[in-house]
């Protein structure tokens, strides 16, 4: 894992090499002072040279100031290495997720991916930071003064050893215990900001059920119950500071009774005691600080394991070595395909497929929810490797594609579709980015989505919000079709695409398929059988199985869940579409 | 204690901190909270800091003593007498240990203090929030609430459990190490005083630079990020459009920039900190240079024992200066987010005048009764003000809007002149395009919103007489969009009544179609739903949902597009159970399938907040208008 974050410290290395160097400077001129002063109070105050005492002032100074140079370049540096130690992360994990196939973005998923990218980061910044200008030092610092106290009276140097080693045993037991409760104390937090959340996305079940005691009573516990926790947590932390100020003043006081012996009997100077009281102070406080770095580090050692997981990934679907630059035509062929998600599931969700499609056919797919009518497309444009079978597109298997060539003249409109910031213009350029204003009106034409944007008030030129939150679902449908005819695909797969369009609107963008790309093979995915009817063919998928392969009138007579889907749908006539989509309700 | 796990936070969150109006009322909000539930607690609080305070001043005031009353009389004695010496060093033992358990009562009592307030005013929250009415949620982003409880509450938590006590301690230090200080020797304090100005100075400016680098850093880490949610979100559409590269490219650009100023700022962050030590270390100079040159001239009678004494005293006390300084950061951090924790507990919260209470009731002599035992009939007890009588009139569902006018926003309204009546047992449809009116009409009946004009009835009452606990315990609703709780699944049914016992909620889920699915989860019954159910597919949550609504057995069902997420097939599953379900209740159903509609009493076509069209299916048909245009789908529509 440390290695392979290490690996994107890159053209920072001189940076993070400098800051710890700068920070032992630091450390040496810090040691310098007590023993200068010790100087000042020896062969100046107690000798009554005042010369002495300006010539040792002037060295303070000095040293004062390569401190202060030593300090602020540490800083400067450590600045410089951490930030662009996350911007280095960032970079390869974003190019790293760019490279993912469909398997790996459903393994971390949207927002695992999105946290890694911003919160993981962050927290590794800070530690990084803390480790070079900290983790360094402090250890430095604690060396250096023991043996500038070893250096000036060993005995007393002992009484440090005995301390450091006492109060490190209390800091680790304190900082072991305190993890152990903040561990739980976490976990039961992000419980509780669950809730949280499902009461605030849910408050109108919560309210029609008339269940707000009930959920005030259920988080009142939870509440108290993190009280508890985090006071059982703090309980243990809240020694750290009595333990510590306890050791410092015991020191003190062992200092001042055995210092006072030593100075009588003339082992030790007044100036000596007096520095060996600073330097107390310089090693009980870096072992402080050395304790507190641990934890941080502990803590954000969570996110390095997460974004190293990120950067580690292999992606699944890579590039073939010679791969085919050209697909002939629109055919497609599944010989024996299956497929499942998981190579440890126990069941396929796609078993067995085998059938054809010609070049430039209209085949609709119908089935149940969770059949694998979406799997069976995505198979397509390999955004998903099959486990046993071919898939084969203008006569190659899709595996030996070039993944862009394959993915440009396989256009498909997902389910779960999205837009991005920018005007009406740009998100249709996504789909080529040399077209023309004729050639994006015309599939917007095409995708009966060009009347609508020109009642904007700036047509084309409107702006689409993030997530495409100022266009109707309908809306975004038809942007989204259009987007991917301007691909010029060979074949063209919506997937449940037209669900939020009207009946009579969805019949003209299929006619408008029809006579405009008749030579595209288009495979439409509908619930709606009036959506798929008119298809050349139809492919009933059943649990796991292709069960039926035909026109619509054979299927009536041969497939009987088709028979009775068409049953129950026309019986009941078509549906309201419009209303189907938006989950929250247009009027809100 | 960092945060456990950033929750995702709206846009909020990431521009340059908030203007804080009012900071002083804001404080004194936050002491008066928790002031109110430890008082007693805070008066020790000071207590143990001035204890620990003036232990500490004893003990650097030691030095002195020390050096100045025994280790020189010591050296000049021929036999030293050490045992004064070993009374001195027991007696300041004495205040250290004071000290010490001033240090450890004080992180004691903070402790509980923090914790506490925090415990309290996190169920203020929560309890302010479940009260709020359904528009607070629809106008509030769900992110920035969430923020309230997570970001916000860890900002007072720093800043009561630090900020507070480190600045009291702070202002406490300075003023007895300057009491101290001066004693020792005045023209040494007025040095060491005019160098701390000197690092104030800096400390102001360096500051200035460096939160004037930060906010443009929250600004390009602001555009990073937003970036990244956006790419991540459309990553598959990125993929299926081979977008990578120039997703790649632009992220770069920004990412870069964010480097750019997070350096920036960062280095003036990380300078100040040596530059104020090293001014310190050049106060500490200055004194030992005067300091010295007094001792040794004798001047003022200061020796070198006080010399040794001042010193310290010169490091403590520039040491809490930059403590305040930075700790001011803090303070007004934890004042941006208090400010938001007020906002949200000044809500007003949804009022409630009803009167009209729902009762047991059984027949007594053909007279309708109150009673206590679960009878499976309900009355709504109406207390008439007027003449002190009160009568009870039968839970039965008839539903009648008279003129009804509705608006979300002032000026716009959504629904105009709804009339409706829905008699007991009937089976209401409402159809239409989005945005037509459909889900309002059902948020009215359950007073989710108050209605601008007109009345509706229930049973024959004014709804907004009836309290609106018992009015909603009378409605079952299954709503549009499905939300299921992170328990198990039995549980999540049981939500409808919390009484139910097992064999209920077996029943239910059978009515629902659901126990068959339910039987194939790995642990049935008990499996633990997590994140909003997201182990189900969307029509199974759809079923758990029609069940959960079933068991609470209302006399009025509202179904908002309870199937839409369920294939055909399903449905015709589920709608056996919604048919017994709907058997001899009053249904408003909103729907897109025809299937679904088709068999309703009466069919109501809304549009722009319009009824536009009703009556049955075969009547509506016949009448060749909007819905029979939708019906066929021939026809363009208007």
């Amino acid at each position: 894992m440390i290695k392979t974050l290490a690996k994107q410290i890159k053209q920072f290395k001189r940076a993070s090499i400098v800051t710890p160097l700068f920070m032992i400077l630091e450390v040496f001129c810090e040691m310098a002072i007590p023993y200068l002063m010790a100087s000042i109070v020896d062969d100046g105050i107690n000798k009554g040279n005042l010369n002495h005492i300006y010539n040792i002032a002037g060295g303070m100074v000095v040293v004062a100031l390569v401190s202060l140079f030593a300090g602020a370049m540490g800083g400067k540096f450590g600045a410089r290495a951490s930030a662009g130690f996350a911007h280095n992360l960032r970079e390869a994990m974003f190019y790293r997720i760019q490279k993912f196939s469909f398997k790996e973005i459903d393994k971390y998923s949207t927002a695992g991916l999105v946290t890694r990218l911003t919160t993981d980061v962050t927290n590794i910044q800070n530690a990084y930071q803390m480790i070079l200008r900290m983790l360094v030092r402090s250890p430095m610092s604690l060396i250096a003064a023991m043996v500038m106290a070893f250096f000036l009276n060993a005995r007393i140097a002992l009484i440090y050893l005995a301390a450091v080693f006492v109060l490190a045993i209390i800091l680790v037991t304190i900082m072991l215990l305190a993890m152990k409760h903040f561990r739980v104390l976490f976990e039961k937090y992000d419980k509780m900001n669950e809730s949280v959340q499902e009461n605030v996305a849910s408050i109108r079940v919560v309210k029609s059920f008339v269940r707000e005691e009930y959920e005030k009573k259920k988080f009142n516990t939870a509440s108290n119950n993190i009280y508890k926790l985090a006071v059982a947590a703090e309980k243990v932390l809240s020694f750290n500071n009595p333990a510590m100020v306890l050791t410092t003043n015991a020191c003190i006081l062992l200092i001042s009774w055995f210092g006072a012996h030593l100075v009588v009997s003339n082992e030790l100077t007044t100036g000596d005691l007096l520095a060996l009281l600073s330097y107390c102070m310089n090693i009980l406080i870096s072992l402080m600080l050395l304790s507190m770095v641990f934890v941080m580090i502990t803590m954000s050692s969570a996110s390095a394991k997460r974004v190293a997981e990120v950067l580690e990934q292999e992606s699944s679907i890579v590039n073939p070595e010679n791969p085919l630059m050209e697909v002939k035509d629109g055919s497609i062929t599944f010989k024996n395909v299956s497929f499942k998600y998981y190579d440890d599931a126990d069941t396929y969700v796609l078993n067995g497929v085998d059938l054809s499609i010609k070049s430039g056919e209209t085949i609709g797919i119908v089935g149940g929810t969770g059949v694998g009518k979406s799997t069976f497309v995505n198979l397509i444009s390999r955004f998903y490797d099959v486990n046993t079978g071919e898939v084969i597109v203008g006569g190659a298997n899709v595996k030996d594609y070039d993944l862009e060539v394959l993915r440009n003249n396989v256009s498909m409109v997902l389910q779960k579709n999205e837009l991005f910031t920018g005007t009406i213009f740009e998100n249709l350029r996504w789909g080529d980015e040399n077209a023309t204003d004729e050639e994006c009106i015309n599939a917007c034409k095409i995708a009966q989505a060009d009347e609508f944007i020109n009642n904007f008030p700036e047509g084309y030129n409107t702006k689409i919000e993030q997530g495409g939150t100022n266009v109707s679902g309908g809306q975004k449908q038809r942007l989204c079709i259009a987007r991917a005819l301007l691909k010029k695909p060979k074949i063209l797969i919506l997937d449940d695409s037209t669900s939020a369009v009207d009946t009579s609107t969805d019949r003209k963008i299929r006619e408008g398929l029809k006579n405009d790309r008749p030579d595209m093979t288009k495979i439409i995915i509908a619930q709606r059988i009036s959506s798929v009817k008119e298809a050349d063919r139809i492919i009933v998928i059943e649990d796991d199985k292709v069960t039926a392969f035909a026109t619509h009138d054979e299927l009536l007579k041969i497939n009987e869940t088709y028979a009775s889907l068409y049953e129950a749908q026309t019986s009941g006539g078509g549906d309201f579409d419009e209303a189907k989509l938006n989950s929250k309700g247009g009027e809100e | 204690m960092a945060q456990p796990k950033q929750v995702k936070m709206g846009q909020r969150g990431r521009g340059p901190m908030p203007k804080i109006e009012h900071p002083f009322r804001i404080l004194k909000r936050i002491f008066g909270y928790t002031f109110r539930w430890y008082w007693i607690h805070w008066i020790f609080v000071v207590i143990c800091v001035f204890a620990s305070t003036f232990s500490s001043v004893q003990g650097t005031m030691f030095m002195k003593t020390l050096i100045d009353d025994y280790i020189i009389p010591l050296t000049e004695q021929s036999s030293p007498d050490y045992l004064p010496l070993l009374y001195a060093i027991l007696r300041v033992a004495g205040f250290y240990l004071i000290g010490v358990v001033a240090a450890f009562a004080q992180a004691r009592l903070l402790m509980y203090i923090t914790q506490g307030t925090l415990r309290n005013l996190r169920d203020e929250l929560f309890n302010k929030m479940e009260s709020l009415p359904v528009r607070y949620f629809d106008t509030h982003a769900h992110g920035d609430i969430m923020s309230v409880y997570t970001n916000d509450i860890d900002t007072l938590r720093q800043m009561i459990s630090q900020s507070l006590p480190m600045l009291l301690s702070s202002v406490v230090t300075v003023v007895s190490v300057l009491v101290s200080m001066i004693v020792l020797n005045w023209l040494l304090t007025l040095i060491t005083i005019s160098m701390v100005f000197v690092m104030l100075f800096c400390t102001a400016k360096l500051s200035a630079a460096s939160g004037k680098n930060f906010a443009i850093q929250q600004r390009s880490l602001g555009s990073v990020n937003g970036y990244i949610e956006e790419i991540m979100t459309g990553q598959k559409v990125v993929k299926s459009f081979c977008y990578e590269d120039k997703a790649m490219e632009e992220f770069i650009k920004r990412n870069d920039e964010l480097y750019v100023s997070a350096d920036k700022a960062n280095t003036f962050a990380n300078i100040l900190m040596p530059i104020n030590a090293q001014l310190g270390n050049l106060s500490y100079v200055l004194c030992a240079i005067v300091g010295g040159a007094f001792a040794i001239k004798g001047i003022g009678s200061f020796t070198l024992g006080a010399l040794a004494s001042f010193l310290t005293f010169n490091k403590q006390f520039a040491h809490p200066i930059n403590q305040i300084s930075m700790q001011l950061n803090a303070i007004m951090v934890g004042l941006a987010g208090g400010q938001r924790i007020f906002d949200l507990l000044d809500q007003v919260p949804e009022t409630d005048e009803g009167y009209v209470t729902l009762v047991n009731a059984k027949m007594v002599d053909g007279k309708l009764t109150e009673c206590e035992e679960r009878t499976g009939m309900w009355a709504w007890k109406h207390f008439h003000k007027a003449d002190g009588t009160t009568t009870y009139v039968e839970l039965k569902g008839d539903v009648e809007f008279h003129d009804v006018d509705f608006e979300y926003e002032e000026g716009h309204p959504v629904l105009h002149d709804i009339d409706l009546y829905a008699t007991p047992g009937q089976k209401i449809a409402f159809v239409g395009s989005t945005g037509a009116g459909k889900t309002t009409i059902t948020n009215l009946i359950n007073r989710f919103y108050d209605i601008a004009d007109g009345k509706i009835r229930y049973d024959g009452i004014n709804i907004n007489k009836i309290k609106k606990d018992d009015l909603r315990h009378s409605l079952g609703i299954v709503l549009q969009d499905t939300h299921l709780f992170s328990m198990s699944v039995k549980e999540n049914i049981r939500y409808g009544k919390l009484d139910a016992t097992d064999e209920e909620v077996y029943a239910a889920a059978k009515l629902a179609n659901a126990d068959a699915f339910i039987k194939h989860l790995p642990q049935g019954y008990d499996t633990i739903l997590e994140g909003d159910g997201a182990n189900l597919s969307q029509g199974q949550r759809q079923l758990l949902a029609i069940a959960r609504a079933a068991i609470a057995d209302p006399p009025v069902l509202i179904l908002d597009e309870a199937t839409s997420s369920i294939d055909t097939h399903t449905e015709s599953l589920v709608q056996k159970g919604m048919d017994k379900l709907m058997k001899g209740r009053t249904t408003f159903v909103i729907a897109h399938r025809l299937s679904t509609v088709k068999n309703s009493d009466c069919i109501i076509v809304l549009e722009k907040g319009r009824i536009i069209e009703r009556g049955n299916h075969d009547q509506l048909i016949e009448k060749k208008g909007r819905y029979y245009h939708l019906y066929t789908g021939n026809t363009a529509q208007s």
